[in-house]
């Protein structure tokens, strides 16, 4: 009895100061503004996956999945959008291809040589600056310079005129690497500064060198940072649409070009995107065919939340089945 | 275990019990048995005036020191005082702090250190962690990593199975992960990945072995097994080891060295620094007067 008064005493003491009724006015108002923000912030969340999901549901067809768009007016006829999602992850896989090796140099670089130290800095703002680009600029940027002649075997040449069309699917796959770049340097860039030197050090006193040691035992170490800047640069490819409408020449249907090597010609070809489409369709565009747009959004933020999905697990899981769950020492 | 040269047997073994120096006999048979295992030692390593300074300030002042096969020699010394930076330099790996310059000569098997290939030359003197730190790869692969050129994947593992299993059973590792070869190494406990570390050290066949406070991480049954394979492997090579802990000094090492401050205070038999120190840092230092 005694002994359960003693253990009680100091809970029952602390308990109100835990509390927030015990805090300061001040305090309590920045509590509730926090709170309230959260609240907000999930609601709307789930505003939008719930509108998009009920809309998009009520409106997909599984047809509209495979089969080609067409510009008709009467929106029965006027197809599925097998085309844009085709673009969506061509674009996507062409944008992460590019993006990924680069952005995992780049990170290595900072990280393991980093020397001289003003070009470490430059390139670490050059980096920023791109992450901060808006993606119109970058199309805008990319269309100046891929309209140039030297690249009219990117897209082909316009007919009368001393320029290249500048729209294809690799240079709208490169220009997109570039929303992507700054996402895995970073992902990378954390990743390795998360190794712990001692690592490093190990591998060099069995007498390997910088690049033996960057291949096989920093490369694996950072394999869930690489991941994870790739599913983030993926999602931050596929969301985009300024740059599909200025550079990727927004035709309805996939067009391979004309000419030129057999298989670059789909890549040298227009087309559209997901998100191309939807604008498209949206009463802001010309097609103004809403339910096929927010059937298309519904696909577009499945595979947008997908891919999130998949980013959080491999940043979680693919290190511990590559470490079994533990970690090095710091 | 394995037999790899010589097995020391239990009752041979130094104690393990952390207890005051000179208060019993056991310390004096075991520095009995090193001293004569020293008596054939050879010289494989020597620093000659090494001085070593990060920037302005000096971590190592004008060091004179033999390290020699055959006998395990143990840098000891309060925080600081230069025991981690000497041993980083006799494989060069000081060279990776920007700040850090290096003066004197340190050389192996009489050729200076600095006109060896780097790589070459932490080959030959290989290192041992304060933290266990296996790569993030299978046990079979952390140690075949040693034996592969660079990066190479080359030879292949059945090539290899030999030389690991070799490796493996110096550490005493082989009976605890034969049957585990395949699993990452990260998986194992901290004991067995130190001894995982030691068998990578190891498996390059390095004529010397630095040992950073290879057991400072561990629990005791760790620190026993890794202190006797300390022992048995100081016969086919020299061992260095840096530690905070006198006992362990005491346990493992034929010759002592007490730094302070950056200067080597004095170097001599285990006996002698724990038993007889001739400077007085070194008694007080070795009494606990200061740490």
């Amino acid at each position: 009895m005694h002994a359960s008064a003693e253990l009680a005493g100091p809970s029952r003491r602390t308990r109100p100061r835990d509390s927030a009724a015990s805090w300061p006015l001040a305090d309590r108002i920045g509590l509730g503004l926090c709170w309230a923000a959260g609240v907000t912030l999930t609601l709307l969340a789930t505003a939008i996956v719930l509108y998009m999901g009920v809309k998009g549901i009520s409106q997909l067809h599984l047809s509209y999945l495979f089969q080609h768009p067409t510009a008709d007016v009467d929106q029965s006829k006027s197809g599925g959008f097998l085309d844009p999602i085709e673009g969506t992850l061509l674009l996507t896989a062409i944008g992460t291809a590019i993006a990924v090796p680069i952005g995992t140099g780049v990170a290595l670089w900072l990280v393991e040589y980093g020397r001289p130290a003003p070009l470490a800095r430059t390139v670490e703002s050059a980096v920023e600056i791109i992450a901060g680009a808006p993606s119109i600029v970058i199309a805008v940027f990319g269309l100046v310079v891929f309209s140039q002649p030297a690249f009219a075997f990117l897209s082909f040449r316009a007919t009368g005129a001393d320029a290249a069309f500048g729209r294809s699917f690799v240079i709208a796959g490169a220009a997109m690497s570039l929303l992507a770049l700054p996402l895995v340097v970073g992902a990378v860039r954390e990743a390795l500064l998360q190794v712990p030197n001692h690592l490093r050090e190990a591998s060099l006193a069995l007498g390997k060198t910088v690049g033996a040691t960057i291949r096989r035992v920093l490369l694996p170490a950072v394999r869930p940072g690489i991941a994870t800047g790739t599913a983030l640069g993926m999602g931050r490819i596929i969301g985009d649409t300024a740059i599909v409408i200025l550079l990727l020449g927004n035709t309805l249907g996939t067009e391979s070009a004309d000419g030129g090597l057999p298989g670059f010609r789909l890549l040298r070809g227009t087309g559209s995107t997901l998100t191309s489409y939807i604008y498209g369709n949206s009463p802001a565009g010309e097609g103004g065919a809403p339910e096929k747009a927010y059937a298309a959004a519904f696909v577009l933020l499945a595979l947008v939340i997908a891919l999130n999905v998949l980013a959080t697990r491999l940043a979680r899981g693919n290190l511990s089945a590559l470490t079994g769950g533990a970690a090095w020492t710091r | 275990m394995p037999p790899p040269i010589r097995r020391i047997s239990l009752e041979q073994a130094p104690t393990v019990v952390p207890e005051p120096a000179a208060s019993n006999g056991n310390g004096h048979a075991a520095a009995a048995t090193r001293s004569a295992a020293s008596a054939a030692a050879i010289e494989r390593m020597r620093c000659d005036q090494v001085t070593i300074a990060y920037g302005q300030k000096v971590a190592v002042n004008r060091v004179e020191l033999p390290i020699r096969q055959g006998e395990v020699l143990a840098l000891i010394g309060p925080s600081g005082c230069g025991k981690t930076t000497l041993l980083r330099s006799l494989n060069r790996l000081t060279e990776l702090t920007p700040s850090a310059a290096r003066g004197g000569r340190i050389s192996l098997d009489g050729e200076d250190v600095d006109t060896l290939e780097v790589t070459e030359l932490r080959r030959r003197v290989s290192m041992v962690f304060q933290q266990p730190n296996p790569f993030p790869m299978t046990v079979f692969d952390n140690v075949a990593y040693a034996l592969r050129d660079g990066a190479s994947r080359r030879p292949r593992k059945p090539a290899l199975a030999e030389p690991v299993e070799h490796a493996l059973r110096r550490a005493g590792l082989w009976d605890e992960v034969k049957d585990n070869l395949d699993h990452p190494a990260l998986r194992l406990s901290g004991g067995q990945q130190q001894r995982l570390c030691i068998a990578r050290a190891l498996a390059a066949q390095p004529e010397v072995l630095l040992m950073d406070e290879p057991c400072s991480a561990l629990d005791p049954v760790s620190t026993t097994t890794i202190e006797q394979l300390i022992l048995e492997l100081r016969e086919q090579i020299a061992v260095v080891i840096v530690t905070h802990n006198l006992q362990q000094a005491q346990r493992v090492a034929d010759h002592v060295a007490f730094m302070y401050l950056g200067e080597l205070v004095e170097y001599g038999p285990s006996e002698q620094i724990f038993h007889a120190p001739q400077a007085q840092r070194t008694r007080d230092y070795v009494h606990g007067a200061f740490g």
